[in-house]
C-alpha cells in the first residue's frame, strides 16, 4: 500500500504511518552509485537517457557510494573488481540494495566454466537484493527489477524483518 | 614507395648474412604467412636492426603474442592432475613499416621450464605493455624489460600464469571461492 493511496482528509494534510512514508521516501529517490562494468553498462547507460528515462523513478546517478542508496552490478566481476566492489558497497550508507544487472553478476554468465578471472555471482561478495537475467538485459528488464526493488522496499518494516 | 618493399625471403637472407646462426630459419610451410625463427637471447639486436635499417625502418610493432606451445610431454603426478614438461613457450612479433609499407613476422622460442627472451620495450615502447601481457598470461620471463610486472591479473595472484595449456585454477582467492 503506498503512501498516495491513503485518503485525503483535508487540504494538503496527508495521514499516513511513518513506516509508509519512510519506505515511499526510500524507494522515490533511489540514488545509484555511477558505476559500470561491461556491457551491460551500455544497458544501464542507455537506460538513464532520455528514451527509458530512469529519473523518473528518482534513480539519478551520484559519484560517490557515500550519497548512493542503490548499486547496480552491471557487468562481469572479475575477481580483481570483487574486491574493490566489496569496499564500494561498504562505504553505502544504510540503507542500501543491490540490483545485479546480467548473466555475469548473477552467475558467472559465459565464463562460468573457463573463465579463471571471474566471480561466479556478485552474491559471492555482497548481497543481492535484485537478480536481473539477461546478457546484456534490455531497458525495459532493468526497468523492472528496479520496480521489484521498489517493491521490496515499499512493503519493508522497522518493527519486523521485512 | 611500393617498389621498395621487400619479400620476407630477402630480409631472411639479409638478416642471415648480417647476424648468422642467431637467425634459425624461415617457415613458409605453414599456411599463414611465412615467419622467420630468430633465437630468444638476439631478439632485441634485430629487431633494432630492423627498425634502423634504411632499406626496412620497421618502425611499429602492431602486435607480439605469447604461445603456449604445448609440444612438451604430458605428465600425470599421483594426484591425478597432469602437467607439460619440456617443449617451448613462443613470441610472435609482428612488425609494419609505415613508411615502406610491408610487413614481417618473427617467431623466437624458449624453453618452457626458463622461458628468457629479451625483451624490445626499449625499441618500441608499445612492446612494454604487450610484454606484460605475455609474461602474465603465459610466464615469459622477458630480460631487460623496464617494468614486468603483471598487467591483467592481480598483483598478488599466486596460482600462475593463466593462458599456459596446463595451467589449474586455484580453489579460492582473496576468501573468494573461484570455481563455479
Amino acid at each position: 500500500m503506498g503512501l498516495l493511496d491513503k485518503q485525503f482528509s483535508d487540504e494538503n494534510i496527508v495521514v499516513t504511518s511513518v513506516e509508509d512514508l519512510l519506505n515511499w521516501a526510500r524507494l522515490s529517490s533511489l540514488w545509484q552509485v555511477g558505476f559500470g562494468l561491461a556491457c551491460c553498462a551500455i544497458e544501464m547507460m542507455a537506460t538513464s537517457a532520455s528514451h527509458y528515462d530512469f529519473d523518473r523513478f528518482g534513480v539519478i546517478p551520484r559519484n560517490s557510494p557515500r550519497q548512493s542508496d542503490v548499486i547496480i552490478i552491471s557487468g562481469t566481476v572479475t575477481l580483481k573488481m570483487a574486491l574493490r566492489i566489496k569496499r564500494i558497497y561498504e562505504q553505502m550508507p544504510d540503507p542500501k540494495y543491490v540490483i545485479s544487472m546480467g548473466s555475469c553478476s548473477n552467475s558467472g554468465g559465459p565464463y562460468w566454466e573457463h573463465g579463471y578471472h571471474v566471480l561466479k555471482g556478485v552474491d559471492r561478495v555482497i548481497p543481492v537484493d535484485v537478480y536481473v537475467p539477461g546478457c546484456p538485459p534490455r531497458p525495459e528488464a532493468l526497468l523492472e527489477g528496479l520496480l521489484k526493488l521498489q517493491e521490496k522496499i515499499r512493503n519493508e518494516s522497522l518493527v519486523k524483518q521485512g | 614507395m611500393k617498389n621498395d618493399m621487400k619479400k620476407v625471403e630477402e630480409i631472411f637472407n639479409q638478416l642471415k648474412e648480417k647476424f648468422g646462426d642467431s637467425v634459425i630459419e624461415l617457415v613458409s610451410s605453414q599456411p599463414v604467412e611465412a615467419f622467420i625463427k630468430i633465437s630468444p637471447l638476439e631478439i632485441d639486436k634485430i629487431c633494432l636492426f630492423l627498425r634502423d635499417n634504411e632499406e626496412l625502418l620497421f618502425d611499429s610493432l602492431m602486435c607480439l603474442s605469447g604461445v603456449d606451445d604445448a609440444n612438451g610431454k604430458n605428465v600425470v603426478d599421483d594426484d591425478g592432475t597432469s602437467s607439460i614438461q619440456g617443449g617451448t613457450l613462443s613470441v610472435y612479433y609482428h612488425l609494419e613499416s609505415t613508411k615502406i609499407g610491408h610487413k614481417l613476422t618473427l617467431k623466437v622460442s624458449a624453453p618452457r621450464e626458463n622461458p628468457d627472451v629479451n625483451s624490445v620495450a626499449k625499441i618500441w615502447r608499445h612492446a612494454d605493455w604487450h610484454e606484460r601481457e605475455a609474461f602474465d598470461m603465459v610466464g615469459i620471463n622477458f630480460l631487460n624489460h623496464p617494468d614486468l610486472r603483471r598487467i591483467l591479473m592481480p598483483y598478488d595472484w599466486e596460482a600462475g600464469h593463466p593462458l599456459r595449456k596446463d595451467y589449474k585454477n586455484p580453489e579460492f582467492y582473496q576468501g573468494m571461492k573461484v570455481p563455479y
